[in-house]
């Protein structure tokens, strides 16, 4: 413990966010036309783009929807938990 | 629907970059209009960043001791030292030879156009040289939802809950009268205008003031999942302005530009019905919003857009 | 050099080269605050000054100056030290070193401009180190040796040096300026802390803290304030060593030696109580005075080893806590508690009103009096009170 509180960069600073979700959103990926709106507009920065495609990180994703909400061609669902 | 097609989209995502600088699994909420602000402000700067946040809801976002949320140096300050603190840091790191940092302050529209305006009214009198972002979401949210000088007329808030009666406190066109190098409003439902305007903003000498409309869904009691649209249909509708003043030379931007003509406006109905924080307001109280809109669009009309100042 | 306290204060900060300087002007503050900016100016002082639009924001701009590096000083007084209060406990609680001027005046309303204590005693609990000079060649030494200690890792505190209105800072008086040679030699530059902030080492200062470690961070700032005691009176022998004088470390003991009642006091009353204490020995009294050069940390080990011996002790002092007493005759009664001392309390010079050797003689009689009929009052003795009915 430092004498002066002091915190260093890391991932889930609020444990497994993840646990938070009632609904997580399914990516379908044959609609997917790989704009990556979802990508651009997640708070969470828990979407990545791997290999072109996007790709959620459920330990965080918090399920706020907004995501399935912009997708221009409606390629994600919410699902219940 | 205002989206981005093919060529155009990955050229905003080489803007944006890859590198995450707000890290996922941080205590805000789910569809927090504010976290995702900061990351767009983040990488819009880069790594060469220290940030000052003074007590608001980002307080909490950075996380507890001891691991923090965000990559970059942070100090966190009283609620109402941000302006004062970054003077101080800027005018160090200068005359230390730390040159090309960036010292940016990210505070919430309370520390800024309440308890925090004498210190950013002195800072901007002595064109410090930092970028001082407010992110707006309209009230005293970190302590529950209280109204703040940026709550808009008619907003349900804990302490207004029949609808404040005064009008929102227009902090840009106050930044404008300053005659700091550069004012603008952005909103995070367009994050191409944005960031180009923060990474022009970096490029300046002085104090770079930007008010960014983030919305907040417990606060204005719509669905998580709303967040974009809701800041969207605020430009949308002309409630909130895009524009940039950069070296005297005043422009509207984005889908403001046009905007001018209430014609092209959408209907204020539109962005006042998806928010509960509307929800049972009169016919009259609609008008007086109406009527304070128009009156925006009416002073920057008059004052840079007739005669664009030079 | 012939210096006021405001312009010792001055050239202190200039030998520093403190490199940052944040300042809102107060009466009786003004003049350091001007010196500065005349150096900048004129090129004798390398450093930034911010013409903050207030107090709060000028310890707010030290802060953020300190903590990526810098040598922050800013000066202030009763209105403007209040009004910064906030942000002194935030500089201690962020452990930041700072060396502040306060110039100690009285505090409103009704309006007043000249000497008063209360208004640095009161933010006593802060966890900020606080020295009082007695004259205008202290202020310029401690100001100096300020930096020093607060800079040590053992410390990371920051320091108030304190000094009357009007009696100290603006009475002239021969003070020797050292070279600057000699003082780069004392002081090197500031050196770079875990806690600094760095572009190539991110972490986040002060974030939120569960009840379950907050308590360990206030501990440790209380652990440096004790700690501090040492690096005092160690700063004090080294600064002798260069620049030949010393002041006692956290106490000066005014022929103290085969006392039998002593005076307690601080600030601008010492120089008119040793002379009392003079005239009362060359009439026999054995008399002697401890004059409290730190109050924080406080020095309850130090006046507890001079007052093995003594019968009686008067505190005099210029400041008061309402509802309780003399903020002084409270510290050191609690810290003198085990060794039963009959202690009188006196309060004078409230809001400047002057108190001379003579007034202190008088007091002394008095006490005297009190102590051999073993009739000690318990209430503090506000002198030459005029009571309004």
């Amino acid at each position: 413990m430092n004498i002066v509180p002091l915190a260093y960069p890391q991932k889930g600073s609020a444990k497994k966010t993840g646990y938070w979700r009632i609904f997580r959103p399914k990516i379908n990926y044959e609609k997917c036309i790989k704009c990556m709106i979802c990508w651009l507009y997640c708070p969470e920065g828990s979407i990545s783009i791997i290999n072109n495609k996007s790709v959620i990180d459920y330990d965080y994703c918090k399920g706020c929807g907004i995501c399935a909400n912009e997708c221009p061609v409606k390629a994600i669902e919410m699902v219940k938990e | 629907m205002v989206w981005i097609k093919g060529d155009k989209m990955s050229n905003l995502v080489k803007l944006l970059g890859r590198d995450e600088y707000l890290l996922s699994g941080n205590p805000s909420c789910p569809g927090c209009g504010l976290a995702l602000g900061l990351r767009y402000a983040l990488k819009a700067l880069g790594k060469n960043t220290i940030m000052i946040v003074p007590a608001s809801c980002t307080s909490i976002v950075l996380g507890p001791v001891p691991t923090s949320s965000v990559k970059i140096p942070v100090l966190n300050i009283a609620f109402a030292a941000a302006a004062a603190t970054a003077s101080g840091m800027s005018e160090a790191l200068d005359i230390l030879g730390k040159k090309n940092i960036n010292v940016l302050v990210w505070a919430g529209d309370g520390g800024t156009v309440d308890i925090g305006l004498q210190g950013l009214s002195g800072a901007a009198e002595r064109n410090n040289n930092f970028i001082y972002i407010c992110y707006d979401n309209e009230a005293y949210m970190n302590t529950g939802i209280q109204r703040s000088g940026s709550t808009p007329k008619g907003a349900w808030t804990t302490t207004t809950p029949r609808g404040k009666r005064q009008s929102k406190k227009n902090l840009p066109f106050i930044m404008i009268e300053h005659r700091i190098p550069y004012v603008a409003t952005a909103s995070i439902a367009f994050p191409q205008d944005f960031i180009l305007k923060l990474k022009r903003a970096r490029e300046v000498k002085g104090l770079r003031y930007i008010h960014l409309h983030t919305p907040c869904p417990p606060g204005w009691k719509y669905p998580s999942d709303k967040t974009i649209e809701v800041a969207r249909l605020a430009v949308l509708t002309g409630a909130w302005i895009l524009f940039e003043m950069h070296r005297g030379i005043f422009k509207l931007t984005g889908p403001s530009i046009r905007l001018v003509e209430k014609k092209y406006r959408k209907n204020i109905e539109e962005y006042l019905k998806i928010q509960g924080r509307f929800k049972g307001i009169s016919k009259k109280m609609i008008e007086d919003i109406s009527k304070d809109i128009d009156e925006n669009w009416r002073y920057l009309k008059e004052k840079f857009l007739d005669n664009n100042r030079k | 050099m012939i210096l006021s306290g405001n312009y010792a204060a001055a050239y202190a900060a200039k030998l520093a080269r403190v490199n940052v300087i944040a300042a809102y002007p107060i009466t009786p503050q003004t003049q350091i605050i001007e010196k500065l900016a005349e150096f900048i100016e004129n090129g004798e002082l390398n450093a930034r000054y911010i013409r903050v639009e207030s107090e709060h924001s000028a310890m707010a701009a030290c802060i953020g100056a300190a903590a990526v590096g810098a040598r922050p000083f800013t000066a202030t007084a009763s209105q403007g030290l209040i009004y910064m209060s906030e942000m002194l406990w935030w500089a201690a609680g962020a452990r930041l070193p700072i060396v502040m001027g306060v110039v100690t005046r009285a505090l409103a309303p009704p309006w007043s401009i000249w000497s008063d204590h209360s208004d640095i005693l009161s933010q006593r609990d802060t966890g900020w180190l606080i020295f009082f000079p007695e004259s205008a060649q202290e202020v310029l030494d401690t100001i100096i040796q300020a930096y020093k200690i607060s800079e040590d890792e053992e410390v990371l505190l920051p320091i108030a040096v304190a000094w009357d209105a009007f009696y100290i800072s603006h009475s002239y008086e021969v003070v020797d300026v050292p070279s600057q040679r000699n003082v780069d030699n004392f002081l090197p530059s500031r050196k770079k802390y875990k806690h600094t902030l760095d572009i190539d080492n991110p972490f986040s200062h002060g974030n939120l803290v569960f009840p379950e470690y907050y308590m360990e961070y206030r501990y440790y700032i209380d652990d440096a304030s004790n700690s501090s005691k040492k690096i005092i009176r160690e700063v004090d022998e080294e600064y002798y060593k260069i620049f030949g004088r010393k002041y006692g470390g956290l106490i000066e003991r005014y022929r103290c030696d085969n006392a039998e009642y002593l005076f307690i006091s601080l600030g601008a009353f010492s120089g008119d109580i040793k002379e009392a204490v003079d005239r009362l020995r060359n009439r026999g009294y054995r008399v002697g005075f401890i004059r409290i050069r730190c109050i924080r940390p406080f020095p309850s080990n130090d006046i507890k080893e001079v007052m093995k011996d003594i019968n009686g002790a008067i505190i005099i002092e210029r400041d008061f806590s309402f509802g309780k007493g003399g903020i002084l005759s409270t510290e050191i009664k609690s810290a003198l508690y085990s060794l039963n001392i009959p202690i009188i309390s006196y309060i004078a010079g409230i809001g400047g009103r002057d108190v001379g050797y003579e007034d202190f003689i008088k007091i002394f009689q008095s006490s005297y009096k009190c102590f051999n009929l073993e009739n000690i009052p318990e209430k503090p003795i506000w002198y030459g009170l005029r009571v309004i009915k």
